[in-house]
């Protein structure tokens, strides 16, 4: 009896009302639960940052769908984030375009500023950098893109006057919380 | 799959002239030319997705043509009068499996798919010999998936036939593909065992060593230096082909060996991994032994004196086994007389098995093989839990439901080997699988209805089905509202179907349940000729040891009624069979008692003789399955001198060969096992069929250690196979076919080469022979009066790991097994006053935890059978129990997950009409 069928470890976490109403609302547009998952994740980073274990299960248990299903969806989606991100997300662009106009600078300078490489989050949790292969804009390249805002033909000016923004709005938030 | 075969078509590949299946598609038709054409992810069982990109040949448009088109072969049918190359793809080729091997670890010399492995074939074949990337391998975390199965993920080559095996195919869910590109990932959400039954044939399916025999790896040895037979899993009633391989003495591992009438290309986990008991010393016996009286201590004794005693033992009487082969219980009852030899079964069991043979001998319906069940468009499964049972079977099952996507296809025009096509076009459709149960199931995610009632109510469902058939069939009361329906719904399915199923057996030990799918069978045969029937039995012989009964009425419960003072049991322990007291009696009473055994039993315990008799995988013999199909297994191995076959306990002088055509001469219905194996005339120029391989290493040295005079080659007097590599392998219409291997071909791919078309008939090898195939159309048999005395207060509850007797000692399968248990519906516990997580009294077997499952049919008590706490003997028919409130749980006892069912999100029950 040493090794008894597996259950997993971990437990779910409770969905809140908030993203039980978003997620039924997605149900009434496909016919199986399975099609349901991906948006079922997007809610829930939306509403958490980033899907967690405890979220994954929940949203396979809510939809009855197998846990392993569910997290080959969350891991073939680069922006289903498994890992916790900062408050802001910077998906920097580094395919030909961007690269051939410099986006190995901006990237040097975001690291250089904010100590964060590739992958990594900022100690404060405000900012996490992240490697994109293309944002559809190589006519307004280098381009990255902050939440759901994109940014184009960034150069080192603009880069820094974003990150000013992005900091001041991270101080105001955080005194009125 | 398809219906019938289409005219065949011609085409030609580089300039060779072949002719071909249209409804095939090409990689098949290019192999079963016995061409070779490198391939990943299709597989003969589970047809084509086109993921690998590997089967790349050239299509010509006309004869002017002259650079055509690279086409996947797998995702192309046969064009008639087309032209094709493979040799204008051969760099194609070569480029795509050099990108496969980018991040492959190179760790042949220490990977346990080493020399049977399909992707060093392929890479050998493709003729990438030389590694051009020089960059940083993608490496992967590998998980622990459990006892059964080792994880490296680090050799994955992305076929995607893991997934499409253990998701699509066998309905496992906690298998998944996850992340993509580079990063593709296969395994589970997290560490933890495999949950499906199924699990084994990941070892097989994978072309690699991502998941491989965790159990062979802890005594690996390679392919080559194993020493394997043609054999028969003795796991159950289903009778799958197995191949065992032995390294020094010891037994090393038993993979799939195919048969397509039978397992196909998969066996299930239980066959796989419960095998470790050969080996067990603490299981097994390997020296006789006697004891002065029934309480005192066991003295060693030599085979002679044993051989001596036996022969003295007059006026025995013989108990039978199901688990013995047909020549070791055929022995016994010559030893014995026919008078004197009794079944070695409950009375219930025989009964239900004694009525099961006399169904196959009266009904018209066809008897299913495991081919057939694969076949049929609908199916009625009544209180047979076949995963826990059968459960290759249940696979089978799994599969016929896939007749409806299959019909959608064909109405769509997509050739039914497109897969993914197929699977997505279908989605949730399936052909109907009804099962009445007393519990949920594991096949209840593709049943259209399952509904929960106890064995005398499902009887009665199939007689109320069976009336609208046939009108001689009296329609039993006592339907509901909900039954009616159900029961309209069963009668349109089965009239709509083109080849209707019923699967029944003598696990749910009820007699009338049988009765009643043998009455359903005769009544559907009415309207189609093609109605199947198949009652699936408990073990590997049990089928076969009725046909030794011929006549005769004598079960256990007669034996112990004789008053005899001697008794001999071969390969049985009684406790598994009978009342705990009503054995201590019958034992208690007998001045002899000898058995002849392979593993240590109560009843040997207490046995004045005990003889150490040879497993499955020491002795050659024949089972008979569940369908009639008499199978004759070869020794893998020589064991110790000490342990014989209980066929040479029972009749020293007589060869096996010889009780083997005994049978077929003296037994009604057998007749058939004449033809089992070849006779002495098959030996080409007197040169028998090896068991080792011709790269076997090591005959000179391997016991250089103890001794370096090389020993004499073992003799196998009971068969035609040699404990050598010297011989002649498997001639063409050879009916031994060993391991199956050819030139360039060293996995189990191989076996394609053997095959008269790619997934069709082996050329060589035997399939069995059925015992109780009409050779005339038979008389219609009438219906079978229902025995009605039954009471149905409880059900057994059967696990696939651990209710098997002998499986159940091997170490790998107890990793997954649980101890006693009673389970009922909680309203039931509620009303009786038995408490959620506690524990009951059973009626002389202590106290055993209870669960209570939503799941389980009210007014009756599941009882857990074979696992350790309990006799379900002493329990069945009236069970009577108490609520233990001062049970305790012990630390590790996990009360969720135990019924495998449990794992279920929830029941597919539909009511209503």
């Amino acid at each position: 009896m040493s090794e008894m069928i597996a259950t997993t470890k971990k437990q779910s976490r409770q969905l809140s009302a908030e993203e039980i109403r978003e997620i039924e609302h997605e149900k009434t547009h496909y016919p199986y639960t399975q099609a349901v998952g991906l948006e079922a994740l997007k809610i829930v980073q939306k509403h958490q940052g980033w899907v967690s274990d405890e979220s994954l299960l929940a949203v396979a248990e809510y939809l009855d769908i197998p846990v392993a299903d569910l997290e080959g969806v969350a891991t073939f989606f680069n922006m289903i984030f498994r890992r916790p991100v900062g408050k802001n997300v910077i998906c920097l662009c580094d395919s030909v375009a961007c690269w051939m106009l410099g986006c190995d600078d901006l990237k040097a300078q975001i690291t250089s500023r904010l100590g964060i490489e590739y992958g990594e989050t900022t100690e404060d949790g405000e900012f996490t950098l992240l490697p994109v292969p293309c944002l559809g804009a190589c006519d307004k390249a280098p381009v990255l893109m902050v939440g759901r805002e994109t940014h184009r033909h960034v150069d080192p000016e603009n880069l820094d006057q974003l990150l000013n923004e992005l900091q001041r709005e991270n101080t105001k938030s955080k005194k009125t919380m | 799959m398809a219906d019938g075969m289409s005219e065949k078509v011609s085409i030609t590949i580089d300039n060779q002239a072949i002719e071909v299946d249209p409804d095939k598609n090409l990689l098949e038709e290019v192999l079963s030319a016995g061409l070779d054409l490198p391939y990943f992810c299709w597989h003969p069982s589970m047809d084509s997705v086109g993921s690998c990109r590997q089967c790349a040949m050239t299509e010509y448009a006309d004869e002017e043509d002259q650079h055509g088109r690279l086409i996947m072969a797998c995702m192309s049918s046969p064009r008639d009068g087309a032209r094709y190359s493979l040799q204008a793809a051969a760099d194609f080729r070569a480029e795509i499996i050099e990108g496969m091997m980018i991040s492959h670890p190179h760790d042949c010399a220490v990977c346990e798919e080493g020399g049977e492995c399909h992707l060093q074939d392929m890479t050998v074949m493709s003729g990438h010999t030389y590694r051009r990337y020089d960059g940083t391998k993608v490496t992967h975390r590998n998980q622990n998936l459990g006892p059964f199965i080792g994880h490296e993920m680090n050799r994955c080559i992305t076929c995607y036939r893991c997934v499409r095996f253990y998701r699509d195919y066998a309905g496992g869910t906690d298998l998944g593909a996850q992340a993509s590109h580079h990063h593709v990932y296969f395994g589970r959400y997290d560490d933890g065992p495999l949950e499906s039954e199924f699990s084994g044939n990941l070892a097989e399916v994978c072309p690699t060593g991502v998941f491989t025999d965790k159990v062979f790896s802890k005594h690996y040895s390679r392919k080559w230096d194993l020493q394997t037979s043609p054999s028969i899993c003795a796991g159950c009633s289903i009778g799958c082909n197995i191949n065992p391989g032995e390294r020094y003495g010891t037994l090393r591992r038993v993979v799939n060996r195919y048969n397509d009438e039978v397992n196909g290309y998969f066996i299930c986990d239980r066959g796989r991994f419960g095998t470790g008991y050969v080996n067990d010393d603490a299981v097994r016996i390997r020296q006789s032994m006697t004891r002065s009286s029934q309480d005192a201590d066991p003295v060693l004794v030599s085979n002679a004196d044993a051989l001596q005693q036996l022969q003295d033992m007059s006026g025995a009487i013989g108990i039978g086994s199901p688990r013995a082969s047909m020549e070791a219980n055929f022995a016994l009852r010559e030893k014995v007389g026919k008078a004197n030899f009794y079944a070695g079964l409950s009375q219930q069991e025989f009964a239900i098995l004694q009525q099961i043979l006399s169904i196959y001998q009266d009904t018209p319906a066809h008897i299913a093989s495991l081919k057939d069940v694969e076949a049929s468009d609908a199916v009625l499964i009544l209180g047979e839990d076949l995963t826990n049972t059968a459960a290759r079977m249940a696979l089978a099952v799994r599969q016929s439901v896939r007749h409806r996507s299959f019909e959608k296809a064909a109405e769509q025009k997509i050739p039914l080997w497109h897969d993914a096509a197929v699977r997505k076009l279908a989605m949730d459709e399936r052909s109907p699988l009804y099962i009445l149960s007393p519990h949920a199931t594991r096949l209840d995610d593709v049943s259209e209805t399952t509904h929960i009632c106890n064995a005398g109510q499902a009887a009665r469902i199939a007689a109320a089905v069976a009336s609208r058939f046939d009108k001689e069939v009296l329609a039993p009361e006592k339907l509901d509202k909900a039954e009616q329906a159900l029961v309209k719904r069963i009668t349109a399915s089965f009239k709509g179907a083109r080849q209707p199923l019923i699967i029944a057996g003598s696990n749910s030990m009820s007699l009338p349940l049988v009765q009643s799918a043998a009455n359903l069978a005769q009544a559907l045969y009415q309207k189609n000729e093609l109605t199947q029937l198949a009652l699936v039995g408990s073990e590997a012989n049990g089928l076969g040891l009725m046909l030794l009964m011929e006549d005769s009425q004598q079960d256990l419960q007669q034996a112990f009624a004789t008053g005899t003072q001697s008794a001999i049991v071969v390969e049985n322990d009684l406790y598994r069979r009978a009342p705990t007291a009503e054995v201590d009696h019958f034992i208690a009473g007998l001045e002899q008692l000898a058995v002849i055994d392979n593993i240590k039993t109560r009843t040997g315990e207490q046995a004045h003789l005990v003889c150490a008799s040879a497993t499955f995988a020491e002795s050659s013999g024949t089972f008979v399955n569940y369908e009639g199909r008499a199978q004759h297994y070869y020794a893998t191995f020589k064991p110790v001198d000490s342990i014989l076959p209980a066929t040479r306990w029972l009749a020293p002088e007589t060869s096996l060969a010889t009780l083997t055509q005994a049978c077929s001469q003296t037994l009604a219905n057998c007749a058939g096992m004449a033809d089992l194996t070849p006779g002495q005339d098959y030996h080409y120029a007197g040169l028998l069929v090896p068991r080792q391989q011709f790269r076997y290493s090591g005959r000179t040295a391997m016991r250089a250690n103890k001794n370096v005079h090389e020993p004499k080659q073992e003799q196998d007097p009971d068969g035609i196979m040699s404990y050598s590599m010297e011989g002649v392998s498997p001639l063409k219409e050879a009916r031994v076919f060993n391991t199956p291997w050819a030139p360039g071909w060293n996995s189990n791919q191989s076996v394609f080469k053997f095959q008269d078309e790619v997934g069709g008939h082996l050329k060589q090898s035997s399939i069995g022979v059925r015992l109780l195939d009409k050779r005339n159309s038979a008389e219609e048999g009438g219906y079978i009066a229902l025995d009605s005395s039954e009471k149905n207060t409880a059900f057994p509850l059967y696990h696939l790991f651990g209710s098997e007797e002998l499986s159940a000692q091997s170490q790998a399968i107890q990793a997954r097994a649980t101890s006693a248990y009673v389970a009922m519906n909680p309203a039931d516990a509620d009303r009786l006053g038995f408490n959620a997580g506690g524990g009951v009294t059973v009626q002389g077997n202590g106290v055993v935890p209870l669960l209570l499952r939503d799941s389980i049919a009210t007014g009756s008590v599941g009882i857990s059978v074979g696992l350790p706490g309990l006799n379900v003997h002493d329990v069945l028919p009236d069970v009577s129990l108490e609520p233990a409130p001062q049970w305790q749980a012990p630390p590790q006892w996990q009360p969720d997950n135990i019924i495998v069912s449990d794992r279920l999100h929830k029941l597919h029950e539909q009511e209503g009409d």
